[in-house]
């Protein structure tokens, strides 16, 4: 990074160097800094507007593409940076006193599964799961009987596999990423095939059975989002754990 | 009192660095770092990274106060949620002579309300407040006044309550224009911050609290 400082880094002061460096005020003078960061309440997107946009989205990232896979993982990528802001900005609106950082993969969930989704989706995830299977220790589910993303998305038959909430996983992946919790996660719909996204090819497909089909009925777009963390963080979590 | 703050990465890379002294006591606002020292403080500054790895798991504040000391240098570090440091290197002056220098040229005017304020807590500070207001011509006195003035103020004390709580603001400040910076949508992580407005945004906020 060091390469590209400009010259004056040290002490350079204000906005004197504005304008030789060509850069450009917004015409009312009012840059990103002039604009505050809490919302108010009221504040919300339109939900048609959004649909639309995700639609586009979708089939954006769906030009050349050789299989669902990369399709979910270009979604996937989309929603990352997202997750990385995200993360600041809305441990930045907590009131000061519970402006902590996640120290624990439980902490971490607990604020995706709250405050990351009201944020995003108005209501908070309906579950929130640990796999039962011994060997998959490091694998988390976060449960959302109904994702928004996916309230106008339908999968043609022939593409059973594809599930678009991928983007929302995307969104988790960057908020665990940027908490020092690496981790991949991926989206399965387990509402009406059960575990019908084991076949992801991710290697973390097996803890998709978390969601037994249950309700398979009531909730057809039932989605689990399955939280694989790396090895690294289940060891520093020992050691934390072992210390405090 | 001379500061350096930095902006470190998530791949401890340098994102943003402002050098300032402190506005306070008629403070002119510029750093008084030798040339060798502002290179040095690169090096001091980011081998605190490994001290602020070991402190950042057990507490989960992001403000981590003092967390290391390089000779007369203290670095006090802030972390963000998504493991972006913000690291201060303040450097109490290390003489008198040198540091008291820029307070006779503002005594008559500029210094006399933050004596006031001052004499509140040491009341050493009333007699040569007297000789400050006489004359110019007893500059040995308000030199000395000038030394037991500091000892209140935060330039003097890097490891008072008061100087932890100025940082703690300065950080506040700086931690909203970060998150607004990183709110662009053309900004990804670790990429340095280049815009002057949130250069000019650190100036304020280190003339409003150090």
């Amino acid at each position: 990074m060091s390469n590209h400082l400009p010259a004056g880094a040290g002490n350079g002061g204000g906005g004197g160097r504005a304008g030789d460096s060509g850069l450009r005020y917004p015409s009312n003078g009012k840059t990103i800094y002039h604009r505050p960061l809490n919302r108010t309440k009221t504040a919300e997107l339109s939900k048609a507007a959004f649909a639309y946009l995700f639609a586009e989205m979708v089939s954006y990232a769906q030009r050349r593409v050789t299989g669902i896979q990369e399709l979910e993982k270009r979604l996937n990528l989309q929603g990352h940076p997202i997750g990385l802001k995200l993360l600041d900005l809305l441990l930045f609106r907590e009131p000061p006193r519970t402006q902590l950082r996640p120290l624990n993969i439980i902490a971490l969930l607990h604020f995706i599964k709250i405050n990351v989704w009201t944020h995003l989706f108005g209501r908070q995830a309906d579950r929130l799961e640990k796999s039962s299977n011994p060997d998959t220790p490091d694998e988390f589910m976060i449960i959302d009987n109904e994702p928004l993303v996916n309230a106008y998305i339908s999968v043609p038959k022939e593409m059973s596999q594809l599930n678009c909430a991928a983007f929302a996983a995307g969104i988790i992946e960057g908020v665990c990423d940027g908490a020092g919790f690496p981790a991949r996660v991926t989206a399965h719909t387990v509402g009406d095939t059960g575990g019908g996204g084991s076949n992801n090819g991710s290697g973390g497909g097996t803890g998709a059975d978390g969601g037994r089909g249950e309700g398979g009925e009531m909730w057809p777009g039932r989605t689990v989002f399955l939280v694989k963390f790396q090895p690294e963080v289940l060891e520093r979590e020992a050691l934390i754990g072992a210390k405090s | 009192m001379s500061y350096y703050f930095a902006i470190i990465g998530t791949q401890d890379n340098p994102l943003f660095e402002y050098e300032f002294g402190t506005s306070k006591q008629g403070g002119d606002g510029m750093a008084r770092f030798t040339e060798q020292a502002r290179q040095l403080n690169q090096f001091i500054i980011h081998s605190s990274l490994d001290i602020v790895e070991e402190v950042q798991w057990t507490n989960g504040q992001m403000y981590l106060k003092l967390v290391d000391r390089f000779f007369t240098s203290y670095i006090s570090c802030f972390l963000t949620a998504s493991n972006i440091k913000f690291l201060l290197l303040h450097q109490p002056p290390s003489s008198s002579s040198s540091s008291a220098l820029p307070h006779p040229s503002s005594s008559a005017s500029t210094s006399t309300p933050s004596l006031v304020s001052s004499s509140q807590s040491s009341t050493s500070v009333i007699p040569s407040l007297s000789t400050l207001t006489g004359g110019s011509n007893s500059s040995t006195s308000t030199l000395t006044g000038g030394t037991s003035r500091t000892s209140t103020s935060i330039a003097a004390n890097p490891t008072s309550p008061q100087t932890e709580e100025a940082i703690r603001n300065f950080f506040a400040e700086v931690y909203e224009n970060y998150v607004k910076a990183i709110m662009s949508p053309f900004y990804r992580t670790n990429m340095e911050i280049r815009s002057p407005v949130f250069r000019a945004r650190v100036a304020a906020a280190g003339r409003k609290y150090l």
